[in-house]
């Protein structure tokens, strides 16, 4: 029964869109934020299957490319982010999201 | 098959990232974070995907997922985030509300309108031939020279080639952009967390915003009380069972 549904592109769109959610509802909740980045990540990798599904359906590797290319960013974006989780910790340890309210304009 | 494979790798990517939202640990939080990698990772396998798997499991899984770890560690909190206070008014509805907002938005896009995916197909594309992905063809021709046809399967050539092949001739400039990224994420991390001479400023206290409540726990820097089930309370002289909202000014 369940092995005779046919994976469509459907599905792995559904997919993405649930844990893009879930990561959009953790950023805006989480307030540590290690657990922010981590709610940052699981965004980019709802976007990575909807790449791959869509790249998988029109037979074509440019989503393959362009998932290559999501990955080294999100790897820069999470080493300047911790360095400046642990320049803003050094400063004052227990910060929360609430306290790094200095930063906005 | 893929079918079974779909829906089980599914349930550990959803159940991780709830992980991830629900967990009060930010270390546990990262061990989900783990979880929905490698579901990701057997789903690039699905699809073909067989270099973005490996690459998943070792930049995500290997290198992110152990930065967040050591960055844990070293700043010191791993302690316990008490997820029932609540500083901004209505945050939490307010984000469950922006969520189904969201989740409306990507099924009526994405899924409602038939799952189709609309396009030129890449092989059907000149333009764009030689970056599609090939299958496995039935190439019929006379291949050993004796006169008659003979079919034969040929396989596709491999994914780790055929992306390599795309990354170093039509994507070699954005290839050379990400090489410059990196240095310069590299060289930003360094003179970040270089320690400046002189004693460390506190970050200056700012008026809170009105949308946090006002009548918030007086030091929102105290220790989280741990959960009565996970750790053995220590023994603690100053009683702290205050009510948050004892001596909290309103200050509208």
């Amino acid at each position: 029964m369940i092995l005779a549904i046919t994976i469509t592109p459907g599905y792995y769109l559904a997919l993405s869109a649930l844990l893009f959610t879930a990561g959009a509802v953790g950023l805006l909740v989480r307030r540590n934020p290690l657990v922010m980045f981590m709610c940052v990540e699981l965004m980019l990798n709802a976007v990575n299957i909807s790449f791959v599904s869509f790249g998988d359906a029109m037979t074509d590797l440019g989503g393959q490319v362009s998932v290559f290319f999501v990955l080294v960013v999100a790897a820069a974006e999470v080493v300047i982010g911790l360095a400046l989780v642990v320049a803003i910790m050094r400063r004052q340890p227990r910060a929360t999201a609430d306290d790094i309210a200095v930063m906005r304009g | 098959m893929e079918a079974f494979v779909f829906f089980v790798s599914a349930a550990i990517i959803l159940a991780g990232a709830l992980g991830v939202i629900v967990m009060r640990n930010p270390v546990h939080a990262a061990l989900s974070l783990v979880m929905t990698l490698f579901g990701v990772a057997v789903l690039f396998i699905n699809l073909e995907a067989y270099f973005l798997a490996a690459v998943q499991v070792i930049v995500y899984a290997g290198a992110i997922v152990v930065l967040f770890l050591f960055v844990i560690m070293l700043v010191g909190v791993d302690r316990a985030e008490d997820l029932r206070t609540e500083p901004i008014i209505r945050q939490r509805e307010l984000a469950l509300l922006a969520g189904a907002g969201l989740l409306a938005i990507a099924v009526i896009v994405g899924v409602a309108s038939g799952g189709d995916v609309t396009g030129v197909p890449a092989q059907g594309d000149p333009e764009a031939a030689d970056l599609a992905i090939d299958r496995a063809v039935e190439v019929s021709g006379d291949f050993d020279g004796d006169g008659d046809e003979e079919t034969i399967t040929e396989a596709p050539e491999p994914n780790v080639r055929r992306l390599g092949r795309a990354l170093f001739t039509d994507y070699v400039f954005a290839f050379e952009i990400t090489a410059i990224l990196l240095t310069i994420a590299v060289v930003g991390a360094v003179v970040m967390v270089r320690r400046p001479e002189g004693e460390l400023q506190p970050l200056p206290e700012v008026e809170p915003p009105w949308v946090l409540r006002p009548d918030l726990d007086p030091d929102p820097h105290a220790e989280v009380a741990p959960d009565p089930g996970a750790v053995e309370p220590e023994p603690d002289p100053e009683p702290d069972e205050a009510p948050a909202a004892a001596d909290g000014e309103p200050t509208t």
